[in-house]
């Protein structure tokens, strides 16, 4: 088993945005079938780091790696057909209908879409009558649902999600975050999140990252980060959503 | 009239052609160049600033700027170039309406929601999966918006290539604006107008269609587009084939000009030619039409030849310039069939009443009376070597100096706001008016016989020169002017081709 390489491992990359540093020297890897979330506030880097894995964002040095393959070898269309891509901006192609969204992955290679579409709304839980409407029609939840679906129609292994559920609603938000955790297990996913809310990334995550100016400054899985072992900067974003929740008990108990 | 009206199906087809093939070119340089652009915002600049710096070219300047170009252009290459008619119009009506499809096409690409963008770099398409499958269809409304634009502009504009003497709905305007012919104006106008607003219904039907995404109604309105295309080319597949047989009359932007090139027509029809004619052409670009052989025939006058051609300055008596233009037009192929008998020369004219009252003959007379009487100068004329020359031989001293149009300069005389104008010696005005011309005894204004010119290819037809020659001095200028009052007169008004008829029937064969 120790053959097996890492999903993704990152060797010192490092970006900057016009002389600003967005990611500096960060080395990690990444195990096959984990759920990491990556935490910080705007401006830490998160995203930057994120992108550089399906070369949305190409880094100034260092280089990346998927499954031991170096990305900067594979050209991108056919790296990113290998990972799926989900964003906040969900992008859906509003001329086509969610049918041919969700397939585009296999027109794109020349495939024939067959019944894949349909396949991929049971599994995100839409109805199958909404194959042949435009995204238009959709709420928002069920718009990203769509995105997921087609981030999924070439059966990707590795999923890149980029704040993905952070424009919907708290209670849609909360479904769609359990549902995709669902999805993740049931297919064996590597799952690399990108969130700033900390108690999204506590509840789905099995390793949270916590990134800073550049740097991770935490690295640890959700019980060691609620009990203040990922140490001070992991401490300062934990203590939010737990005062929270304790403020909240406290209300219910009072009343 | 009805003679000119009959050309509107003809005319209409050939606007139509120009039209369309100026928009599809147009298309085939703005649509790549908006991909282009797109990408590289130095570039967007660089285009949109160079279309915007054409644009604002007035379009005759445009068109006529194309013909110096094509002749060096096709002097370079060794000929074979034609710097008159379809391509000279074609280019510059191109360059009208990049503006528009290149503006609309790029705004359409760069305000494309980035998350389209983003989401297709995810999905991983390449750059030309992206622009096929995303930024195209999503940016069609857009850029169909410019094409629209274009379209009206260029349908508009197609009118001017008149100028440059490519047939189209321009040919009635101005026509009908010279010989003051308001139903030919109209018509052509009307025509014009309306072809463009159905071609922006159809266009605005494809781009309902496209933004509805409705396919089955952006096709319909592309075929219906095709059909009228298609029905356009009729007229050119089923006209007589040119050959060694046809001959293109070239005439100038008025009256006579209009009459002579029909009175040419007709003998030459008689003989046995097909003729065609290309109507108002610029003074600057008919001789050297001529001299390529774009056009066949034309009448031009010795003086405008002396100075604009041959470059001379001196002014000798009408028979020597006459003998020496005939000299100078041989030694470059050009053919001479002869002087048709009349001058239409600028001349002053001053009321007869006046003429009688003050006693005045000549130029000379006019120097007496002249600092209390207002001159009037058609547009030119007071910027004309003629007018300079003129005061340089009498010491004129009006009391001013007032230019109008032609047609209200001889309505100022009339009223009198002005006392004298600059007349043309020709002009059918001057009879029905009863003015005065007032000789030039010092030979200050050079003569300006009206000779015919044929091209050095069809000088070598001798049935062609033949059936020429008899119209030699048959034209006094008082015919003439009669010819020329028929059309230009206030009151039935008849059309150059009834005129020239009449005239043919008056000098004889």
């Amino acid at each position: 088993m120790e053959a097996a390489p890492p999903a993704i491992r990152f060797e010192a990359v490092t970006k900057a945005y016009g002389g600003i540093p967005a990611v500096e020297a960060v080395t990690l890897s990444i195990a096959p079938g984990s759920f990491v979330a990556l935490v910080g506030t705007s401006g830490s880097g998160k995203s930057t780091l994120l992108k550089m894995v399906n070369r949305l964002v190409e880094p100034d040095a260092g280089a990346v790696f998927v499954e031991g393959e170096a990305v900067h070898a594979i050209a991108p269309p056919l790296l990113r057909r290998r990972i799926g891509y989900v964003f906040q901006g969900i992008g859906l192609f509003p001329h086509m209908t969610v049918a041919e969204n969700i397939a585009i992955g296999l027109r794109l290679e020349g495939r024939a879409a067959g019944d894949r579409a349909v396949e991929l709304l049971d599994l995100v839980d839409l109805p199958r009558d909404y194959a042949g409407r435009l995204p238009d029609a959709l709420s928002g939840g069920q718009r990203q649902r769509v995105g997921v679906a087609r981030a999924l129609a070439l059966e990707p292994r590795l999923m890149l999600m980029d704040e993905p559920f952070g424009a919907l609603d708290p209670v849609t938000r909360d479904q769609l975050g359990n549902a995709y955790r669902a999805l993740h297990e049931r297919l064996g996913l590597t799952t690399v999140m990108v969130t700033h809310d900390m108690a999204e990334a506590l509840l789905l995550a099995d390793r949270v990252l916590v990134m800073q100016a550049g740097r991770i400054v935490a690295d640890a899985g959700p019980h060691d980060l609620l009990t203040g072992k990922a140490g001070t900067a992991a401490d300062a974003l934990v203590a939010v959503p737990r005062d929270q929740a304790e403020r909240l008990r406290l209300l219910a108990e009072g009343a | 009239m009805s003679g000119a009206l009959a050309r509107l199906p003809d005319l209409l087809a050939a606007h139509v052609l120009l039209s369309a093939a100026a928009l599809l070119l147009g298309l085939l340089i703005s649509l790549p160049l908006a991909v282009a652009a797109s990408r590289r915002p130095a570039l967007a600049r660089a285009a949109l600033g160079l279309a915007s710096l054409v644009q604002t070219i007035p379009a005759l300047a445009l068109l006529a700027l194309f013909y110096p170009v094509l002749i060096a252009l096709s002097g370079l290459v060794g000929g074979g170039i034609p710097a008159l008619g379809f391509l000279p119009a074609l280019l510059a009506l191109t360059l009208y309406a990049v503006l528009p499809i290149l503006r609309n096409a790029v705004t359409g690409l760069i305000g494309l929601d980035p998350a389209l963008t983003e989401a297709a770099d995810g999905v991983g398409m390449t750059a030309g999966q992206k622009l096929r499958l995303v930024q195209a269809p999503l940016a069609a409304p857009v850029a169909m918006a410019g094409i629209r634009t274009a379209a009206v502009w260029t349908i508009g504009a197609a009118t001017l290539a008149t100028t440059v003497g490519q047939p189209c709905l321009g040919d009635l305007i101005f026509a009908g604006l010279q010989t003051q012919d308001w139903t030919l104006v109209l018509t052509g106008c009307i025509a014009s107008a309306l072809l463009a607003l159905i071609t922006d219904a159809l266009l605005g039907l494809v781009e309902t269609g496209i933004r509805r995404r409705r396919a089955l109604l952006a096709w319909i309105g592309v075929a219906l587009i095709a059909l009228g295309i298609g029905a356009a080319t009729l007229p050119a597949l089923t006209a007589a084939p040119v050959t060694q047989k046809t001959v293109v009359i070239g005439a100038k932007n008025f009256s006579e000009q209009f009459i002579l090139a029909r009175l040419i027509g007709l003998r030459l029809e008689r003989a046995g030619y097909t003729v065609r004619y290309r109507e108002g052409l610029g003074s600057a670009v008919i001789f050297r039409a001529l001299a390529a052989g774009d056009i066949g025939i034309y009448v031009d006058y010795s003086g405008t030849l002396w100075t604009n051609e041959m470059k001379r300055r001196d002014v000798p008596p009408r028979a020597v310039m006459l003998a020496q233009l005939t000299g100078w037009a041989e030694r470059q192929g050009i053919g001479m069939p002869g002087a048709l008998g009349f001058e239409n020369a600028y001349a002053i004219a001053v009321r007869g009443a006046d003429a009688r009252r003050l006693k005045l003959e000549t130029l000379d007379d006019l120097v007496r009376v002249a600092p209390n009487m207002v001159l009037g100068g058609d547009l030119e004329f007071l910027e004309r070597p003629e007018w300079a020359a003129l005061k340089r031989a009498y010491p004129l001293r009006f009391r001013a100096t007032r230019a109008f149009s032609p047609t209200f300069m001889y309505r100022a005389l009339e009223s009198g706001q002005a006392d004298a104008i600059s007349a043309f010696s020709s002009d059918g005005r001057i009879a029905s008016m009863q003015l005065k011309i007032l000789a030039d005894p010092r030979g200050a204004v050079p003569g300006y016989d009206a000779v015919m010119l044929v091209s050095p290819q069809k000088a070598k037809d001798p049935a062609l020169m033949a059936a020429l020659a008899p119209l030699a001095a048959k034209i006094p200028v008082d015919l003439m002017r009669e010819a020329n009052y028929r059309v230009d007169r206030d009151a039935d008004k008849q059309s150059p081709q009834d005129v020239a008829r009449w005239l043919d029937g008056r000098i004889g064969r």
